[in-house]
C-alpha cells in the first residue's frame, strides 16, 4: 500500500507544481489576480503533499516496511531508530525528497512574505520556483522514485551505509541542502527581474538576507562535512578535494563573491551584469554539484549510485544555464553600469579583486574536478589531478583573499587618499609584520605558514582598529564600553556581522595552516602491554575485545595514554564489521584539544589480541576550524538580524554601508 | 544596439555549451570501470560443500561452461532482482553443458537457506565459510558473476544484478566456441 500511496502523492505534487508554475506566469502576463491566488494555493498544496511524502517514508522506515525498495536498501532490523529517520536522506531517492521539500518550504515563505509587497516581481518568482520544484518532482516520479515497490518483500533490509551512522550525517545534508536550495530564492528573483525588465537594485535588496542565509547554511554544511570526514573516515584529514566536496565548494566560492559584489551595486550602481552572472553561476553550480554526485560521471568516494537520473539532471542543467544566460543576453542593454571605477586604490577595486580571485578559485576547482573527463575526451587517458594541484593553485589565491579581507572594509570608496591609507593601514601592517616576526622567532620555518600568520594578524588588526574607533566614538555619547560595543554591533549589524564572519574565516585559516604544517603521525605494531611514543605522548596497548552491536560486530582496542605530566586518557579505537560491507570500517577514537588532537585508528590485529597495529596522529590546531565555524555562525546570525530603525537623533555614521 | 552587444548576446549563452557537451560525454564512460585482471586468466580452482551436502569442485566441471555467481541473503535489492534470472538461465541451459554455481558469501546459514527456498533455486549453491573463494576471485561487492569457458578461463565478469539478456548473450557466445 505504502509504495502506491507515496507514488500517488508524488504525482499529485508534480501536477500541482506544473500547474502552479504555469498559472503564476500566466497571471503575471494577464494580470489576473484569481490565477495568482490559485497558483499560491498550488504552492501550498505542493508543500503539503511533499510533507506527506516525507512523513510516509519516515513511517515506512520506522515500521521496517521492506515493500518499499528504498527502505529495504537503506535500513535493516538492526538499524537504531534515529538512523532509521535520517536514512530518509541517506541515499539518492530520499535526498531528492528532502531537496524538493526544502524548495517547497522556501516557496511557501516567499508566498507569505512577498505576496503583497512585491506585486511585479513576485508572480514570476513564484513561477520560477514552482517550475524548479516541478523538475525535482519529475525526478521523484521517473528516474529516482523513492516509493518504488520491491517484490518479493525480503525478510530483512540491506542496512544503511555504515559510514552514515554518525551524528554528522544527521545534520550535514540538512545544512548543505538548506544552503543549496536557499540560492533558489535569489536566483528566482533575479530571473523575475530579467523577465519584467526591472534590472535595478530591487531584486538584490529583496534577496540580500536570503543570500546570507543560504551562504551560511552552505558554509555550515561544508564545515560539518569536514568534521564528519575528520572523525569518521579515519584518515586524519578534513578536506580531500574530492569531487563531491568540490561540488559544494564551488557554489560557496561564487556565492561569497556575490555577497561582496552586491555591495558595490548598492553603493555605486555598478556591476549589474556581473551580479546577475554570479547568481546564475552560483545556482547553476548547486545544480552541477547535484548532477555530479548523482550521475556517476566522475568517480568519488561518496558518490551516490548511478542511473538514468544523470541524463535528467544534465538536461535540466542545460535548460537552466542556457535559459538564464539567454535572458541575461536579451536584457543586455538594460544592464549598463551607471557608475564607473574612479581609481585603482579604492574599495571598489578591492572588491573587484576579491571577486576576481574567488571566481578564479571556483574556476580552478571546476577545472580540476572535470579534468579526468577532459583528459579522457582529448587524449583518451583518464588522469585525475589530486590535492597537489588544488593546493598549488588555491593557496596563493586564498592568501591574496585574506589580504583583501583586511583592505576592503577600511579603504575609502571611489579614491583612497594617502591620509586614508596611512590612518587605516599603518598600524595593522606593523602588527602583521610583528606577528610574522614573532612566529619566526618561535621557530615557524614554513614560509607559507609565516605569510598566512602575518596576513591573519594584519586583518585582525584592521578589524580591531575599526571597531575600537567606532566604539570610542559611541562612548563619547556617554555609553559604557559594553553598551557601546553591543550597540554598535546591533546598529550596524551588517557591517559588524561581516567582520565577525571575517574573524571566523581567519581562525579557520589558522587552523588549516597549522594543521597542514605541524601535524605529525606514526604507525606502530604494539605487543600487548608494550608502549610507543610520539610527540610527548606514551601510548600503551592494554587490551583487545570483541563486542556485538545491534547491526554489526566490533573489535575494540584499549590504549592508555600518558603525556609528560602523567596519565592522560584511555582511547578505544575499534574496527567494525558489518555483514553487508566487504571491508571493515575503522572507528576512530580521539581527544580534541585547543592546540592539538590525539587521534587513534586501529589497523590490523592478532586474533588472540597479542598485538595490534595502530595509527597515531597528533593533529595540531584542527579544533580551530570548528571554533572558526562557531564564530562564523555568530557573525552570520548578526548579519541576518533585521536592520534597526534609525532614529533621527543618532544619524548614521559616515562609513555605514547603505541599507 | 552596437555590434559588440550583438556579439555578446550570442556569446554569453554559447559559452556554456562546451561545458555541457563535456558533461554529456561523461555518460559514455564509466569512472569505476576497472577491467578485472582475472579476465582471460585461468579461473582459480575451488572445492566447496553445497547446502545439500554434495561437494562442488570447479576442476570436475572442466569442459563445460560455468557461471559462478557470488551472492548474499542481505544483499537487497540486487541479489533479489537477479535471482529469478539465474534460475531461468539454469533451466534453459542445463542440458547444454552449462553449470551454474552460486556461492554464498559473508552470510549466516539460516537466512541463506531461506533465500534459496524462496526463489526455488535448483542449481548447486554453496557457502564460502572462510571467504577464500571470494578473495581468489577478487569479489568486491555482491552480486558479482563470473563466466568461465570450457577451457577453464574467466572470460567475463559482471558486477551488480545480472539480467536474462546478459546471461543469454554470454552463454551463447561461450557455447558457440569450439570445445
Amino acid at each position: 500500500m505504502t509504495p502506491e500511496l507515496g507514488y500517488a502523492l508524488t504525482v499529485a505534487a508534480l501536477v500541482l507544481a506544473v500547474y502552479g508554475s504555469g498559472a503564476a506566469a500566466w497571471s503575471a502576463v494577464k494580470g489576473r489576480a484569481d490565477l495568482r491566488a490559485s497558483s499560491e494555493r498550488a504552492a501550498i498544496g505542493v508543500w503539503l503533499l511533499l510533507t506527506a511524502c516525507m512523513l510516509l517514508l519516515v513511517y515506512a522506515f520506522l515500521t521496517f516496511d521492506f515493500s518499499v525498495r528504498y527502505v529495504a536498501s537503506n535500513t535493516n532490523r538492526g538499524t537504531p531508530f534515529y538512523y532509521r529517520i535520517t536514512a530518509l536522506w541517506g541515499a539518492l531517492e530520499g535526498s531528492i525528497i528532502l531537496w524538493g521539500w526544502m524548495l517547497s518550504l522556501y516557496t511557501l515563505i516567499v508566498v507569505a512574505r512577498y505576496r503583497r509587497t512585491q506585486p511585479q516581481l513576485y508572480p514570476w518568482t513564484l513561477a520560477v520556483m514552482l517550475g524548479l520544484s516541478s523538475f525535482f518532482l519529475l525526478v521523484m516520479t521517473i528516474p529516482a522514485p523513492p516509493f518504488e515497490r520491491l517484490s518479493p518483500i525480503p525478510p530483512d533490509g540491506r542496512g544503511l551505509n555504515p559510514l552514515l551512522e554518525d551524528s554528522g550525517m544527521i545534520t550535514h545534508p540538512v545544512a548543505l541542502y538548506l544552503g543549496f536550495t536557499g540560492f533558489t530564492v535569489p536566483f528566482a528573483f533575479a530571473m523575475a527581474a530579467l523577465i519584467v525588465g526591472r534590472t535595478g537594485d530591487e531584486w538584490i535588496t529583496i534577496t540580500r538576507r536570503w543570500t546570507i542565509i543560504a551562504w551560511y547554511f552552505l558554509s555550515l554544511g561544508l564545515l560539518i562535512g569536514g568534521w564528519w570526514s575528520y572523525h569518521v573516515l579515519g584518515w586524519g584529514g578534513y578536506w580531500a578535494w574530492d569531487p563531491v566536496e568540490n561540488a559544494a565548494f564551488m557554489p560557496w566560492l561564487t556565492a561569497t563573491a556575490f555577497l561582496h559584489s552586491v555591495m558595490i551595486q548598492e553603493r555605486r550602481r555598478m556591476l549589474k551584469l556581473w551580479n546577475l552572472t554570479l547568481i546564475i553561476l552560483t545556482f547553476s553550480l548547486t545544480l552541477f554539484g547535484t548532477f555530479l554526485t548523482r550521475s556517476g560521471i566522475i568517480g568519488s568516494v561518496h558518490a551516490f549510485t548511478q542511473g538514468s537520473i544523470g541524463i535528467f539532471f544534465l538536461a535540466f542543467l542545460a535548460l537552466v544555464v542556457l535559459g538564464s544566460f539567454s535572458m541575461l543576453a536579451w536584457r543586455l542593454d538594460r544592464l549598463r553600469a551607471q557608475g564607473e571605477l574612479d581609481s585603482i586604490v579604492s574599495r571598489e577595486s578591492a572588491f573587484l579583486l576579491n571577486n576576481l580571485f574567488l571566481v578564479a578559485a571556483a574556476f580552478t576547482v571546476f577545472f580540476g574536478t572535470v579534468f579526468p573527463l577532459l583528459s579522457e575526451a582529448v587524449k583518451g587517458v583518464k588522469v585525475s589531478v589530486g590535492a597537489p594541484f588544488f593546493n598549488l593553485v588555491n593557496i596563493p589565491i586564498f592568501l591574496a583573499l585574506i589580504f583583501l579581507m583586511g583592505v576592503g572594509p577600511l579603504i575609502a570608496w571611489r579614491r583612497a587618499s594617502a591620509e586614508n591609507l596611512r590612518r587605516n593601514f599603518l598600524m595593522p601592517v606593523a602588527v602583521g609584520i610583528v606577528g610574522a616576526a614573532l612566529c619566526r622567532a618561535f621557530g615557524v620555518g614554513n614560509l607559507l605558514v609565516l605569510l598566512c600568520m602575518g596576513l591573519v594578524a594584519f586583518v585582525a588588526a584592521t578589524i580591531a582598529l575599526d571597531f575600537w574607533r567606532a566604539a570610542r566614538a559611541r562612548r563619547r555619547t556617554g555609553d559604557g564600553w559594553l553598551d557601546a560595543t553591543w550597540g554598535l554591533a546591533l546598529r550596524q549589524n551588517r557591517r559588524y556581522g561581516g567582520f565577525v564572519v571575517h574573524l571566523g574565516i581567519l581562525v579557520i585559516a589558522l587552523g588549516v595552516a597549522g594543521s597542514q604544517a605541524w601535524s605529525t603521525q606514526t604507525e606502530a605494531t604494539i605487543n600487548r602491554g608494550a608502549t610507543v611514543e610520539l610527540a610527548g605522548y606514551t601510548i600503551r596497548f592494554d587490551d583487545l575485545q570483541p563486542a556485538e552491536e545491534s547491526n554489526h560486530v566490533k573489535v575494540v582496542g584499549t590504549f592508555s595514554v600518558s603525556d609528560r605530566r602523567g596519565p592522560y586518557t584511555v582511547l578505544t579505537p575499534a574496527k567494525k564489521f558489518y555483514p553487508q560491507e566487504q571491508t571493515p570500517i575503522a572507528a576512530v577514537d580521539y581527544r580534541l584539544g585547543f592546540v592539538e588532537d590525539l587521534y587513534l585508528v586501529l589497523g590490523d590485529f592478532a586474533r588472540d589480541g597479542s598485538h595490534a597495529t595502530v595509527k597515531i596522529q597528533i593533529n595540531r590546531m584542527v579544533s580551530w576550524l570548528w571554533i572558526g565555524g562557531l564564530i562564523l555562525t555568530l557573525g552570520a546570525a548578526l548579519a541576518i538580524l533585521p536592520e534597526p530603525r534609525r532614529t533621527p537623533a543618532r544619524p548614521r555614521p559616515e562609513h555605514a554601508t547603505v541599507a | 544596439m552596437s555590434a559588440r552587444s550583438r556579439v555578446l548576446r550570442w556569446a554569453i549563452p554559447l559559452a556554456v555549451v562546451p561545458v555541457l557537451v563535456l558533461l554529456a560525454y561523461g555518460f559514455r564512460t564509466d569512472p569505476r570501470a576497472i577491467p578485472s585482471p582475472l579476465v582471460g586468466k585461468p579461473a582459480a580452482p575451488f572445492t566447496l560443500t553445497a547446502f545439500d551436502g554434495k561437494p562442488i569442485s570447479l576442476e570436475s566441471l572442466r569442459g563445460r561452461v560455468v557461471v559462478v555467481n557470488f551472492w548474499a541473503s542481505w544483499c537487497v535489492p540486487a541479489c533479489y532482482d537477479e535471482a529469478p534470472s539465474l534460475e531461468r538461465a539454469w533451466q534453459a541451459y542445463r542440458d547444454r553443458s552449462v553449470v551454474l554455481v552460486g556461492i554464498n558469501i559473508q552470510d549466516k546459514e539460516e537466512p541463506a537457506r531461506r533465500f534459496l527456498d524462496r526463489f526455488g533455486h535448483t542449481f548447486p549453491n554453496a557457502p564460502d565459510p572462510a571467504g577464500r573463494v571470494s578473495v581468489d576471485y577478487g569479489v568486491y561487492g555482491v552480486p558479482e558473476t563470473f563466466f568461465i569457458d570450457r577451457t577453464g578461463r574467466v572470460r567475463f565478469k559482471h558486477v551488480g544484478a545480472v539480467t536474462d539478456e546478459i546471461l543469454k548473450q554470454q552463454l551463447d557466445k561461450l557455447l558457440a566456441e569450439p570445445a
